[in-house]
């Protein structure tokens, strides 16, 4: 009997040296894209053997940097992939593993240059683009097609467009529509929203490539100005305290005109249990006023391997099989995310799913780009400068300029990075 | 021969506590140690090994911030309101409990659940509720016709801090209940029944006797309260992530350390933090002169 058990043990330990040693790293997901890591593992599986095994991350991104920090601080051997925003970037370079030698450069290649470059910081290849974001806004077809409206080019139009289907179908007996959905809770989503706003109106983007503070301008108070308007008019005062999230129960429920939103709207709007299927539109941001660049908040998100990952050749592997052309093809397909492979924007299947994705292209040439890049270490006390002020300004402490005049005198203080 | 003994009952109690002493010394003061070292240091959180010196350098940046003066208010008018309205409801709670009521038993067990429900949990479940499109609290409203329009109950920057409080009364206030029941039962009934045999009408009752005898459980109770209070982080940032109109000291403390990855800066908050709350013990300590009260 022992004898048996002995000689099987000997077997199998023979067979498992003979296979190729399978091994299981641990992924870390936002909690909106837990399906498409799962099938990415799946897949992954399939080809090498090893597991992933995929970690939810909270709700809230900006809640995963604590996680990060601890894991990185206590040089953790736990957790191999990192899902990471650009902003985060600079912040976590000296715990991620340089990827140039080990990510064939013609992989490299197939992303776009500028995204993959934001992710090169002093000479290492930090992390893989997994997918671009931009901030499009989302509008129900069907309703402006109703009153004859066409697609608004401006931030007045828009409002004016959404003020007057709002109201009419509210005497219509809808009385829970509203015009506008978007993002104005204090944390780092209002700082896209209103780098948006204040970036197409020709007011910039807080602080130039070259470190200039340039918020203190009466285009960008402007902005805010007309922004503060919307509030309690077209938009539910609840926008004060929503986040993506929150706003798209909004606007999927069926009670919004229009939406600003990242391009996953998409994919959710058009799955079971929407109330908008096939109604709706996506369109580039609206403008200031003529002239001037529609400027969607850019957020391409990355994976990184950490540092002290115990496998980091297998971690690797998994970080450039999920930003390969194949997952992310994938990832368009089940969940209309935008690729950051240009040659994807010319697939037949991806096109289907998501037919605006040429459109993209431009709106990602003209995106607005958050300061992190100057910032550096110093972005999230800038960015938590910046949006608390606009949040007290939208909610109606606080005069505008006089708001943003004080705002520029701080960042001179906070802006410079270690 | 007794001194001996003694000597061996003192050995024996150190060898008895010398485990906890360890694990005091290892979760407790070699935490609190580093964070007070740091905080004499410009160290940042990415790479916390090179660092120089700064003294008190930290310190004076925090009290010199705007922010930290607007959460140290945030904090004391949360833990004064909230505490405030958790004892007198306790109170009320607790004595309606302790008479003798059919079916108190099970009133007992209920009224401890709000107090189960994990913080994190019981924020996002109110934050549903209180939803300015679809919350149930906005649908009764309006199903009543006090409102038009849903209020934004979490968006108004004087609504928010209401709110606030509401949700940590609605969960802490047990926690009173059952602090206050427990002293009142520990009231020999005898007293009341020669206060009833007297003929001391009721009110009267309650002040002289149930009150005073009570200040110990009241006591403990509301110091226990005020230092939780005082630290409060899980419901502001759950409801409002950094809103600076709920931001308590801990969640400044927090954003300095971790968002910011001022090690340094952070630390000298966290450390203003625990002075501020030690303070608050202290005070409350002695004004209620909980230390003579638990003596004799």
């Amino acid at each position: 009997m022992l004898k048996k058990s002995l000689a099987a043990l000997a077997l199998s330990a023979a067979l498992w040296s003979g296979t190729s040693h399978a091994e299981t790293i641990s992924v870390f997901c936002a909690p909106t894209e837990f399906e498409i890591c799962t099938n990415v593992a799946n897949a992954w599986k399939e080809k090498t053997g090893n597991e992933a095994k995929i970690n939810k991350m909270p709700a809230l991104l900006d809640d995963a940097i604590p996680i990060y920090q601890q894991l990185l601080a206590a040089k953790s051997t736990d957790i191999d992939v990192l899902f990471l925003d650009v902003i985060w970037l600079g912040m976590f370079k000296n715990g991620l593993l340089d990827l140039k030698t080990t990510i064939p450069q013609a992989d490299q290649d197939k992303h776009f240059a500028s995204t993959l470059n934001a992710a090169k910081l002093d000479g290492h290849l930090v992390a893989m683009p997994a997918y671009m974001d931009v901030g499009l806004m989302f509008y129900r077809k069907d309703l402006l097609e109703k009153y004859g409206k066409p697609q608004p080019k401006t931030w007045d139009e828009l409002a004016a467009t959404a003020k007057e289907i709002q109201d009419k179908e509210r005497a219509a007996g809808n009385g829970e529509m509203w015009g506008y959905a978007w993002q104005a809770k204090s944390y780092e989503g209002l700082t896209c929203d209103a780098i948006e706003l204040i970036a197409s109106n020709g007011g910039g983007t807080i602080i130039s490539d070259d470190g200039k503070v340039t918020i203190d301008n009466p285009k960008a108070v402007e902005a805010i100005e007309k922004a503060k308007g919307w509030i309690g008019s077209i938009s539910p005062e609840g926008t004060l305290n929503y986040d993506e999230e929150a706003s798209r129960a909004v606007f999927e429920s069926g009670n919004a005109v229009f939406h600003r939103n990242w391009p996953y709207v998409w994919g959710t709007s058009h799955k079971p249990g929407s109330a908008v299927i096939d109604k709706v539109g996506v369109m580039p941001l609206p403008v200031g006023s003529a002239g001037q660049k529609s400027s969607g908040c850019l957020g391409p998100m990355y994976y990184g391997v950490s540092k002290y990952s115990a496998k980091p050749a297998a971690a690797t592997d998994f970080v450039n099989f999920i930003t390969g052309p194949d997952m992310q093809k994938k990832r368009a397909l089940q969940d209309a995310v935008n690729p950051s492979i240009p040659a994807l924007y010319n697939d037949a299947d991806v096109l289907a799913t998501i037919p605006f994705l040429k459109d993209n292209q431009q709106a990602f040439a003209d995106s607005a780009v958050r300061p992190s890049g100057y910032t550096g270490t110093s972005y999230n006390r800038v960015s938590q400068a910046f949006y608390r002020t606009v949040h007290d300004m939208l909610s109606g402490s606080g005069d505008v300029k006089s708001g943003l005049k004080s705002l520029a005198a701080r960042l001179e203080k906070l802006k410079e990075s270690r | 021969m007794s001194a001996k003994l003694a000597r061996r009952d003192h050995r024996a109690a150190w060898l008895f506590l010398l485990p906890v002493l360890v694990v005091i010394l290892l979760v407790a003061v070699w935490p609190l140690a580093r964070t007070f070292y740091f905080a004499f240091t410009d160290a940042y959180l990415d790479d916390p090994s090179v660092y120089s010196i700064v003294w008190f350098d930290n310190f004076i940046e925090v009290l010199n911030d705007r922010s930290w003066w607007v959460a140290v208010r945030n904090t004391l008018v949360f833990t004064v309101i909230s505490v405030a309205i958790e004892t007198g409801l306790g109170l009320a709670i607790a004595l309606l409990l302790n008479a003798a009521i059919p079916g108190r038993g099970l009133a007992r067990a209920a009224i401890l659940v709000p107090w189960a429900i994990p913080v994190v949990v019981a924020t996002k479940m109110w934050e549903w509720m209180l939803n300015d499109q679809f919350g149930v609290i906005n649908k009764i409203l309006s199903g009543l016709g006090l409102v038009d329009h849903g209020i934004a109950w979490t968006a108004s920057s004087s609504l928010i801090m209401g709110v606030v409080i509401f949700v940590d009364v609605w969960m802490t206030t047990p926690f009173m209940v059952l602090l206050i029941l427990a002293g009142l039962q520990l009231i020999s009934p005898e007293i009341f029944e020669a206060a009833d045999v007297d003929g001391i009408p009721a009110w009267k009752r309650f002040w002289s006797i149930t009150l005073p005898m009570l200040r110990p459980a009241i006591g403990v109770a509301v110091l226990f309260r005020v230092l939780d209070a005082l630290r409060m982080f899980d419901l502001a940032y759950v409801l409002a992530a950094s809103n600076e109109n709920v931001m308590t000291v801990s969640i400044y403390a927090r954003d300095r350390l971790i968002s910011f990855q001022e090690l340094g800066v952070g630390s000298a908050a966290s450390t203003w933090v625990f002075l501020l709350v030690a303070l608050v013990a202290i005070i409350i300590i002695g004004v209620l002169r909980l230390d003579r009260a638990a003596g004799t």
